[in-house]
């Protein structure tokens, strides 16, 4: 009997280790990564990791570079156009974010409001954010022109300017005319996000408020905003993401002209690694622009925490 | 919804219309006449003959006297635009469904395995979504040019899932948690492995959180640009975005009615996309905020 015994056990032991592995969560739930994983491993992580190698190599297009240290970042620190980028990225995104939000916020406010075809409103409202941005881009290139612009032929007609606006030409001109394409493409995204938690405040907190002889002015302040500001942390923390990192509206409006004047530094790593063929530079560039991400991230990070303690969730 | 709406608005009658107008169809008339000018725009000059299109004084900017399909004529034949379509068409698809089973898969591994460490994958997955492709593609142009994929298709479909499968995971984590766990289970006393419960129970149920992400992953990678333009060098091999904006400019000479057209023309299928999904589309892009 003993000698029979134990094949059988020896069986039954090495069937059991293939189902058990099967029916372990460890080892099915790390199958089912595979593929993600393998993905963001191979193009984000590593990229993510080569980024800081390379903004620390003096590396050139088609070929291998040298470890030179910080030298990339000092001598960006000389570089006049690299602190022009940062001031017109810092500039773009702080104007275009804050405008983004007031309007945002209004179309929301209003789009809660009873109306006729309200669904039919929204979809066309978040039509800029589904187009392809650099196929509006040239729409709003064509209405920038310096010949042809018709908002130019507009207020000539209306009679409130005697000379064609050069938008495109002037830096000032140049920069409000992007940041007022940008907020065109980022209003309906805050609006449409915002109108989502709007919708959720429950109405009998006003009704309550009404019965108390709140003024509209009231209600917004101490019911609308208070109940929004856990979303709106996480909206205007992705809006100024967004807006922080652009690349598409400046590289088909301006291509960070006139005389670097609208540069973005997304926009000038690209110059300076893929049309300079720097990409050690290039890469230096992308890097100094990953500290404003993180404050911008912990920023959101900080808000959702207060979030849940207001509403006493746990964790 | 609807009933607490008109709940919350239950005074509504008091206000007279004129006031309703000023306060609420005025402001809205005009901030949608600001966003969708643009469009109207675009759809103007993609039919306006040139003579027209640069003739303010003679012409009203606003209408079309002679409608013409010369600009739509002149891309489809002239240059490579009906490959640009095709290849954004290949590049959108694939990488949208590359995605989707990467994201269902690890999405239920997170939510519904909970292996060791699950809880930190999920959050590791959320902070990739936080990584602009504007910082990724100067070492990512640099690894797609090791790995032999320069100036192809193939390039794209790969490296489009690294912003759409952070996204996608996201959202259908938060789709599969509303599915009652006891379903699994029952499924599990009669003997469903694992695979046969995401393909007969949670996928089924969780459909509608499918096509939001797919479709938003979809109109993604269709509006992709940083990439297209740095991967892919030879016209033949790329997207409408990057087609328009590099190979209908010659040195100064823009060609106005072209470009419009292209811009319409490429942004027509997703609109067509977009206006059959609205609600999933809309589900999809607050989903992921909420969170």
């Amino acid at each position: 009997m003993a000698v029979m015994a134990e094949p059988v056990a020896a069986q039954v032991k090495r069937s059991s280790m293939w189902t058990r592995a099967f029916e372990s969560r460890n080892f099915l739930g790390a199958m089912f990564m595979v593929p993600a994983i393998a993905i963001l491993i191979l193009f984000l992580a590593y990229p993510l990791a080569l980024g800081f190698w390379l903004g620390m190599t003096d590396t050139k297009i088609g070929g291998a570079g040298r470890f030179i240290g910080f030298q990339n970042f000092v001598s960006l620190s000389k570089d006049s156009v690299f602190w022009l980028s940062v001031f017109n990225t810092i500039f773009y995104t702080v104007a275009a974010s804050v405008v983004k939000f007031a309007i945002g916020l209004y179309l929301a406010l209003l789009l809660n409001e009873r109306l006729p075809f309200k669904s039919m409103v929204r979809a066309i409202v978040l039509l800029p954010f589904v187009v392809p941005t650099v196929l509006s881009a040239i729409a709003f290139w064509w209405i920038y022109d310096s010949q042809f612009s018709i908002i130019s032929w507009v207020l000539i007609k209306a009679g409130l300017i005697t000379r064609y606006i050069d938008f495109l030409g002037d830096p000032w001109n140049a920069r409000w005319s992007v940041v007022a394409a940008n907020i065109w493409r980022g209003v309906p995204f805050v609006a449409i996000t915002l109108l989502a938690g709007l919708q959720t405040i429950s109405p009998s907190l006003y009704e309550a408020a009404n019965l108390d002889g709140a003024t509209n002015m009231q209600r917004f302040r101490h019911i609308t905003l208070p109940m929004l500001s856990p979303i709106i942390a996480v909206v205007m923390t992705f809006s100024v993401l967004m807006t922080f990192t652009d690349f598409q509206l400046i590289y088909t409006i301006t291509r960070g002209g006139p005389i670097n004047a609208t540069h973005l530094m997304a926009t000038l790593s690209f110059q300076r690694a893929i049309t300079g063929g720097n990409l050690g530079e290039g890469a230096a560039i992308s890097n100094a622009m990953i500290p404003f991400l993180v404050a911008a991230i912990l920023l959101s990070f900080f808000g959702l925490q207060r979030s849940r303690w207001q509403q006493g969730g746990r964790d | 919804m609807s009933t607490a709406d008109d709940q919350s608005v239950g005074m509504d009658y008091l206000e007279s219309f004129p006031r309703k107008f000023l306060r609420v169809y005025l402001p809205l008339g005009l901030i949608i006449f600001f966003l969708l000018f643009p469009f109207y725009w675009m759809a103007v000059a993609t039919f306006k003959p040139d003579a027209e299109m640069y003739d303010y004084e003679k012409y009203n900017p606003f209408w079309i006297v002679n409608p013409t399909l010369e600009h739509i004529k002149k891309l489809f034949f002239d240059t490579d635009y009906p490959l640009w379509m095709w290849n954004t068409v290949i590049v959108s698809v694939s990488s949208t469904f590359i995605s989707l089973f990467a994201s269902v898969c690890a999405a239920y591994a997170i939510e519904r395995l909970r292996y060791k460490g699950s809880r930190y994958v999920g959050l590791a997955i959320f902070l990739g979504y936080l990584v602009p492709p504007s910082i990724l593609f100067i070492p990512l142009a640099a690894i797609v040019f090791q790995l032999g994929l320069f100036d192809g298709n193939l390039a794209l479909i790969l490296t489009y899932p690294t912003f759409l499968i952070p996204f996608c995971t996201w959202l259908l984590m938060g789709y599969f948690r509303t599915i009652p766990y006891e379903l699994e289970e029952c499924a599990l006393i009669d003997g469903a492995t694992r695979l046969q419960i995401l393909i007969k129970i949670t996928l089924p149920l969780s459909l509608p959180g499918v096509i939001s992400a797919g479709i938003f992953a979809f109109t993604l990678s269709w509006n992709e640009f940083i990439y297209a333009l740095t991967f892919i060098s030879s016209s033949e091999n790329k997207t409408i975005p990057v087609g328009a904006i590099t190979e209908l400019v010659n040195g100064d000479v823009y060609h106005w009615g072209a470009l419009m057209a292209a811009a319409l023309t490429g942004s027509v299928p997703v609109v067509i996309l977009y206006s059959f999904f609205v609600e999933y589309y809309v589900s999809a892009m607050t989903g992921a905020v909420k969170e």
